[in-house]
């Protein structure tokens, strides 16, 4: 399927699915949704990076704060419409996360994970002392009560983040093509062999941080005006960067389809959870669910699947 | 005329272990020269500061009228530098056709002047499978391969960027009679074909039968260079193999 076919379907599906959230009528689908989108979108971006290229970043909550925090920035300085926020937070998480690889990725694995931590300590430090986006007071963003056309404003956020959520899985499709997707599995697969057959590592490792970056931020910048109320702990908290790094796990972390489905699989639970038990048993789950999928399926759901119709094709 | 390959006194220490002292080494272009030596000569540390995948802190290192010194692995590979490694080192999650596919879209296309459409890719992985006699192993896995398919594909993909020399590190190790008779003829036709080699092995039956020159490493230092016969007979090299 090429990539213009792909993007019609998906915008196809994208439309069903708000057509559906609009037929029930209840905004608390739209607020469910929007996160379980929201996590389809930081899985992806988290998967362009560790599942294409192999690098477990863990500061994925500071690429989401960044993107939360320019929002705020602006809506102190001089409030932007948010598609354009989104595309700003792209930009500024897409340049921190060049700045952050060309730091660290001359190191490998558990070093360069516990490097990406420690860039998220540094930046949360960085925002929790610096009064104009709230410090460690936070900040208020009164979201509008209503936009003309849809209705309650929470709608428009939703529709937002779908369309954010078509065009992450958009691109990361298209790199897992094309030749910037060989590349980043040469990556995975060895480095050395990669380097010796001529691939230029430490450049395709600089883009697979900046798309990765960008849409983590993208997906962080419309959070403001969903959450009304943004403190450090909140932007910076531990559940965004757990989950960025489980769902693609659990979905599968070799192509575009496992992220999408390991959001879908572990956000609808954990929203069903909040709602059931409460969303404090939200970690838990996300933990055993990990700790289950790494020892019985270590390729995900979508190796499970692809195993499956193997075996059964011989 | 200038050689292909110049190695002016290359030098190279791990902390207090001095791996390589002052190599020079001159190669010139279309030669077959083995290069071998004890365990821990310095054999393989040579050609990694060869390649650049480990930086010499004294030396210099030219390839076609080029300095390396400073060079990364892969520009050194796009100059026209190819290596197999010691232990084979495919992408395990491409199939063997992907395998060569990687060289030839990020070197022999990133070089000016060359662009290969989709078609000329495959036909170009096509020729290199049947060149090493994997073509009916193209669709399956590097896990599927036996030993000798697996430094067959190392080879392959070492050819695939279309190199000016070649450097074979141990391709025969733990092979068979017959598959190292195999790639012993593999090897000096990719010569015939205008491709200047070095070939690391411990097999002296496949060294002598290959090498036009043998150069010997002992202990990080170059202890003989010359004709084959002569140089076996050199009692320094007979010291180093057999002891005393």
């Amino acid at each position: 399927m090429s990539t213009f076919k792909f993007s019609l379907v998906l915008l196809a599906v994208g439309a069903l699915v708000f057509a559906a959230a609009r037929y029930v009528g209840n905004d608390y689908v739209f607020f469910a949704g929007y996160t379980v989108l929201q996590f389809i979108v930081l899985a992806t971006a988290w998967n362009i990076l560790g599942g294409y290229t192999g690098y477990v970043n863990f500061g994925s909550a500071a690429f989401f704060a960044v993107g939360a925090y320019t929002t705020v920035f602006f809506h102190n300085l001089y409030p932007l419409p948010i598609p354009l926020l989104v595309v700003i937070a792209g930009i500024v998480a897409g340049v921190i996360g060049i700045g952050m690889g060309y730091l660290t990725l001359r190191l490998r694995g558990a070093f360069f994970a516990i490097a990406t931590l420690a860039l998220a300590v540094v930046l949360q430090t960085l925002v929790v002392n610096w009064d104009f986006v709230g410090g460690s007071r936070g900040a208020y963003v009164i979201r509008p009560e209503s936009v003309p056309i849809l209705g309650n404003y929470i709608n428009y956020l939703f529709l937002v983040m779908l369309l954010l959520t078509i065009i992450a899985l958009v691109v990361a499709r298209t790199i897992e093509r094309s030749q910037l997707g060989y590349g980043f599995a040469t990556i995975r697969d060895d480095e050395q062999a990669a380097e010796a057959s001529g691939v230029p590592t430490l450049k395709l490792k600089l883009i697979a941080t900046a798309i990765s970056g960008a849409f983590m931020g993208m997906a962080g910048a419309p959070f403001p005006y969903y959450i009304g109320y943004l403190e450090p702990s909140s932007a910076f908290g531990l559940a965004y960067a757990v989950n960025s790094i489980a769902m693609p796990m659990i979905g599968g972390t070799t192509s575009w389809i496992g992220p999408l489905v390991g959001a879908l699989v572990l956000g609808i639970t954990q929203q069903v959870a909040t709602v059931t038990i409460s969303s404090a048993v939200n970690l838990l789950i996300v933990g055993v669910l990990l700790v289950v999928f790494v020892v019985v399926a270590p390729n995900g759901i979508v190796g499970l699947i692809q195993d499956r119709l193997r075996a059964r094709s011989k | 005329m200038t050689a292909l390959l110049e190695v002016t006194g290359v030098g190279k220490r791990f902390g207090g272990f001095v791996a390589l002292d002052g190599i020079n080494l001159s190669v010139p272009a279309g030669e077959r020269i083995g290069l071998i030596g004890p365990n821990g000569s310095g054999k393989s540390t040579l050609v990694n500061c060869i390649c650049g995948t480990l930086t010499n802190e004294v030396g210099q290192v030219t390839f076609d009228g080029k300095h390396l010194n400073g060079l990364s692995a892969h520009a050194r590979t796009h100059a026209g530098l190819a290596r197999s490694f010691q232990l084979p080192r495919p992408f395990a999650s491409m199939s063997v056709a992907d395998n060569l596919r990687v060289p030839l879209m990020f070197t022999v296309n990133a070089r000016p002047g060359t662009h290969l459409s989709a078609a000329e890719l495959d036909a170009r992985c096509a020729e290199l499978l049947t060149l090493v006699a994997l073509d009916h192993k193209a669709h399956r896995f590097p896990r599927d391969l036996t030993q000798v398919e697996m430094r067959k594909l190392e080879l392959a993909r070492a050819m695939a960027a279309d190199p000016k020399l070649l450097i074979a590190d141990e391709a025969m190790a733990g092979l068979s009679n017959s598959e190292v008779t195999d790639i012993v003829a593999l090897l000096i036709r990719l010569n015939e074909r205008g491709i200047t080699i070095i070939l690391i092995e411990h097999i002296m039956r496949a060294v002598m039968s290959f090498s036009q020159r043998l150069v010997v490493l002992v202990s990080g230092k170059k202890i003989a260079d010359g004709k084959p016969e002569d140089v076996i007979r050199e009692p320094e090299v007979e010291r180093a193999y057999l002891g005393q």
